[in-house]
């Protein structure tokens, strides 16, 4: 016994450790965990966020390098605070307080301590660095507007929140993603995969090189560049004649749908959006209640379209075969629809007024008996007007376009389900609803649904999704943007175009007249009212205006939209031929249109409801 | 000169060259950076390689000294490591808070080491003397007091953990005949030391109570004439260590020790402060898995996230690179090897020879028991290096001596 316990001991120890080693070892995978928390940093790599270009390969956004100062606490050695601050132009408090925060946090670890200095401070803050002991200067990457407009499409990026972190695994605490306009639509293709290198920490967390010489990294996937439709020229002369006026302007290719120009008035710089103030700058354009610069009214103001209807329906009752072009309706000044109703209307008293007449002299008349028989021809009204929604669907009206940016109204066109929850059933009929005829009544667009059915007429008949997509870096893009017909039969175009073609050369819009360039337009004032302290009173007109040019083979189809501009040939219509204009010659001849357009302001106008007294209208 | 060289054990050797080479290339692993050459003396482990070949020369040395020399000699080497310790408080290098340490040039050595060496000699001479009888009070204190002057010596340095080692000289005493009340008491200690700790000290007097109250009644029934006096006395006796043992660990251990035992015990889970070198260790060990990440792959062993990885913490980087296999072939190997120098040493007639070996085994079997037992976190931290394979060059040549003398005596079985 006494020999043998030593080795006994021995034997028990034995067993004892190989079976903790088992322990350790195989049954408890926790600890190879806890190795790699603890030895090994996994960062992500970031490939350059891609670039956005126009439709002419002109640089519109790129990247730009900004400079954070970073601090090690354990290194600092007491620094001139007051000549740092003077470089930096950080307070003297602000610094105190974020020295005091970055030792809180870690003393081995970097902090930021002045976020986003300028380039020219970096270089200054370069040559200085020798004075401060433990700091250091990180690179980061910012967006770079190269121009001041587009604000509404390019949209912005952010840093993640907790909601989308929760929407999308890919996305971690820090990281950046596009939040509005194409930066949202073309997130995936802008930021490409990123990367990861694991590197190997000490004890303390401090890096002591790669892991594995690199052989478990991840390379990032490099970001694409995406070329957009928009022409860079025609959107920063949109957005120019917008200036101190109200409205959105849309300017769509009809051959392929591609949008030349979204203006959204008024609108903000997007290089607010970048850097050092970039949250005092969101705050203050998230609180203009009141001209709403974040709110894209190309896409998202919901306005009655006005006169420019009339063309629908003129295309609806001649598939329906309710009219001819050879159709008249008699015009007094306008029409009684009902006992007691009467409509008015500038036509002269006396005139007796064809499809064509009809639609150059905007004759409401014309369109109120048109569209009566529209919903007439059905035996009840229920079925007419449903047929009408059908055909206005078709052009893409009453839902979303399924364009490439993310915000957007559906628009709203009526059915008999519709009056019928209003009415009682069978309680309505075509006169009750006659407003329809005229673009007014229910009916609501948004701009970019009127310029959409502008470009199907000017196209005879089909249209092709709007989009700002044109190209992705490297591939020709497949056409992912569908060409959808109209229910209208391309032979009941032409009548229509050509009223459009008179409107501009001897209706309601001469003064949108180009010289050597057939345009044709449709005019529109849409009355439209709010509500002041609870009472609903109305404003001044809305200016519209729609058109395409040239009439054959149509390069640019257009939708102006003038909040309170009064008539459409005042606003609406110069602007968009001036926009036409300048698309089609690459420059504007008549310069004192331009001049009139762009120091025009409606501001005065806009001031009105808010002002508290009363005020008159249409003046 | 030695004339059995051709009888050495060649097993035990070539293990011990194993160990070593294996030791090199952990201690490598530790401290791996670009310019790591076994050829450069300034770092680890061309240190340790160069105290490799020193031990290797001595090695030849001592097994071509004649084996009588040892027996004669050991009072000799005993007086003269005494010397040496005594020195140290002259002479002696403080180094993290102990004067264990002569320093020679860029060199340190610890005399400590060697002590071991000397005093294994000297029991083996004393207890190997026929008028030397363990069992007898008079002969006990002569050991006794061999064994405890060194220990004093390497406390007051202070160097607890290798003063503790010579604690391997009990197995020795028990070995050659001390009375099994000791093993008892021995056992007895630890247990109630660990239970003192671990359970609330009311809960422990009255289970004492019972099971001795108990006790005595069951003997009464057998045997009348059994007496109560011895019962009360052990009661007393193991509530009063109990109560000590509890008052010595609140009152007057600090708390860096109370720190050591409450977390090996599980009382306290502190992954940042004292507990941080276990757990580190732990996982260290863990992620290995079943094969290790290799030879250089180490995550925790190349973040030095292990404080002194490559002294006595050089097991968790065995673990972490060379798996569950490599880990177990280690400790296969102490085993094997401890195991190997008792039944060798039972085998030869030479008391001396035989007591040496029990000793070598016995020290060898302490150290493999604390340094693994500490880096699996089933024992508290003691810091003490594992033989053949932690880095130190002392320790590598004082347990070169150790081995190669017994391999000496073993290559001598057949002389007496």
């Amino acid at each position: 016994m006494r020999k043998s316990l030593l080795i006994g001991l021995t034997l028990i120890m034995g067993v004892v450790f190989i079976v903790r080693l088992f322990q350790l070892q195989v049954l408890n995978t926790s600890y190879q965990k806890l190795s790699e928390n603890n030895a090994i940093l996994s960062i992500s790599d970031y490939p350059e966020r891609g670039f956005i270009y126009d439709r002419n390969g002109i640089l519109l956004v790129a990247n730009q390098a900004a400079y954070d100062v970073m601090i090690i606490p354990e290194n600092v050695i007491p620094f001139d605070t007051i000549s740092f601050c003077k470089l930096t132009g950080i307070a003297k408090e602000k610094l105190i307080l974020n020295l005091k925060k970055a030792r809180r946090f870690s003393k081995r670890l970097p902090s930021v301590i002045v976020n986003q200095i300028s380039k020219k401070t970096y270089a200054k803050l370069q040559e200085q660095m020798w004075k401060y002991e433990g700091f250091f200067i990180q690179k980061k990457s910012l967006r770079d507007y190269r121009i001041d407009f587009g604000a509404n499409v390019l949209g912005y990026v952010s840093e993640v929140n907790t909601n989308d972190l929760k929407n999308d695994e890919y996305y971690q605490l820090g990281e950046i993603i596009g939040r509005q306009g194409i930066e949202k639509s073309y997130e995936k293709e802008l930021r490409g995969e990123k990367g990861k290198r694991f590197l190997q920490k000490d004890r303390f967390n401090r890096i002591i090189g790669e892991y594995k010489e690199k052989s478990f990294d991840i390379i990032p996937g490099a970001a694409n560049n995406i070329y957009l439709t928009l022409d860079a020229t025609l959107q920063e002369f949109g957005e120019s004649l917008m200036q101190n006026k109200r409205g959105g302007i849309v300017a769509i290719e009809p051959s392929t749908g591609e949008i030349l120009a979204l203006v959204s008035a008024p609108s903000y710089n997007p290089n607010l959006l970048v850097g050092r103030n970039r949250s005092s700058n969101y705050r203050k354009l998230v609180n203009d209640t009141l001209s709403k610069p974040l709110f894209d009214r190309g896409l998202q103001a919901l306005y009655p379209p006005g006169s420019p209807f009339k063309t629908l329906n003129a295309l609806i009752a001649l598939q329906e075969g309710v009219i001819t072009p050879e159709t008249k309706f008699k015009c007094n000044k306008g029409h009684y629809y009902a006992r007691g109703a009467f409509m008015e209307c500038h036509c002269r008293r006396g005139s007796n007024n064809d499809l064509l007449k009809g639609i150059y002299q905007s004759c409401n008349t014309y369109f109120a008996n048109t569209y009566k028989k529209i919903i007439e021809k059905y035996d009840t009204p229920d079925k007419g007007v449903n047929q009408w929604n059908e055909h206005l669907k078709s052009f893409g009206l009453g839902n979303y376009l399924g364009y490439d940016l993310s915000v957007g109204k559906r628009g709203f066109i009526p059915n008999a389900a519709y009056y019928n929850s209003w009415y009682k059933e069978g309680g309505w009929k075509a006169p009750t609803i006659i407003s329809n005829a005229i673009g007014q009544g229910e009916v609501l667009t948004t701009p970019i649904q009127l310029a959409n059915f502008t470009a199907a007429i000017a196209n005879r008949g089909y249209y092709y999704t709007p989009h700002f997509l044109k190209s992705i870096t490297g591939d020709t893009l497949q056409q992912n943007f569908a060409r959808k017909n109209t229910s209208i039969n391309p032979e009941h175009f032409e009548i229509v175009v050509k009223g459009m073609h008179k409107v501009v050369e001897k209706g309601t819009a001469r003064i949108a007249r180009i010289k050597d360039i057939e345009v044709c337009g449709k005019t529109g004032t849409a009355e439209n009212y709010t509500k002041i302290d609870g009472i609903k009173t109305q404003l001044t007109d809305h200016s519209i205006f729609i058109a395409f040019a040239p009439k054959d083979n149509p390069k640019i189809a257009i939708a102006v939209f003038i909040e309170n501009g009064y008539w459409g040939g005042r606003w609406a219509a110069p602007i968009a031929s001036l926009m036409i204009e300048k698309y089609i010659n690459k420059e504007v001849k008549r310069s004192w249109l331009e001049k009139k357009m762009l120091e025009g302001s409606l501001v005065s106008e806009y001031e009105k409801p808010n002002s508290g007294k009363p005020f008159k209208i249409n003046e | 000169m030695n004339k059995n060289l051709y009888r050495l054990d060649w097993v035990t050797i070539s293990l011990y060259i194993s160990l070593v080479v294996f030791g090199l290339i952990n201690i490598y692993s530790t401290n791996f950076n670009e310019n790591s050459t076994l050829f450069n003396f300034k770092i680890p482990v061309g240190k340790q390689f160069l105290f490799f070949i020193i031990s290797i020369v001595s090695a030849f040395l001592i097994l071509l000294t004649k084996a009588k020399n040892f027996e004669r000699f050991a009072s000799v080497f005993y007086l003269f490591t005494l010397l040496l310790l005594l020195g140290l408080f002259v002479f002696g290098n403080n180094i993290s808070g102990a004067t264990s340490w002569y320093s020679f040039g860029g060199v340190g050595l610890q005399p400590s080491e060697f002590a071991k060496v000397a005093t294994t000699l000297a029991v083996a001479k004393l207890l190997s003397e026929i008028q030397i009888d363990v069992k007898n009070i008079k002969s006990m204190l002569q050991v006794g007091l061999v064994i405890i002057l060194p220990i004093i010596l390497i406390l007051l340095q202070p160097d607890p953990g290798t003063a503790l080692v010579f604690a391997a000289f009990f197995f020795v005493l028990f070995r050659e005949g001390l009375n099994s009340f000791f093993l008892l008491l021995f056992f007895g200690l630890i247990f109630f030391f660990i239970l003192a700790l671990v359970a609330p000290i009311p809960f422990i007097f009255t289970s004492i109570f019972t099971l001795l109250i108990s006790l005595y009644f069951f003997s009464r029934k057998l045997n009348k004439k059994t007496a109560l006096v011895p019962y009360l006395a052990l009661i007393f006796i193991s509530c009063g260590y109990v109560y000590s043992v509890d008052y010595i660990f609140n009152n007057v251990f600090e708390q860096r020790h109370r720190d050591r035992f409450n977390i090996i015990l599980g009382k306290e889970v502190d992954t940042q402060g004292i507990g941080y070198n276990i757990n580190q260790s732990k996982i260290a060990i863990g992620s290995g898995g079943w094969e290790g990440k290799g030879f250089l792959q180490g995550t925790q062993t190349k973040g030095n996230f292990v404080p002194e990885q490559h002294t006595d913490y050089i097991f968790s980087t065995i673990g972490e690179e060379w798996g569950f296999y490599g880990s177990s072939a280690v400790i296969l190997v102490f085993c094997f090897l401890i195991i190997r120098i008792i039944y060798r040493a039972e085998n030869l007639k030479n008391n001396f020879a035989r007591i040496y070996g029990h000793g070598l085994a016995a020290i060898l079997f302490l150290h493999f028991f604390i340094n693994i037992g500490m880096s699996l976190g089933l024992v508290p931290t003691i810091g003490i290096p594992l033989p053949f394979i932690s880095y130190g060059g002392s320790s590598l040549l004082g347990f070169s001596c150790l081995l190669f003398i017994f391999l000496n005596l073993d290559s001598n079985r057949l002389n007496d």
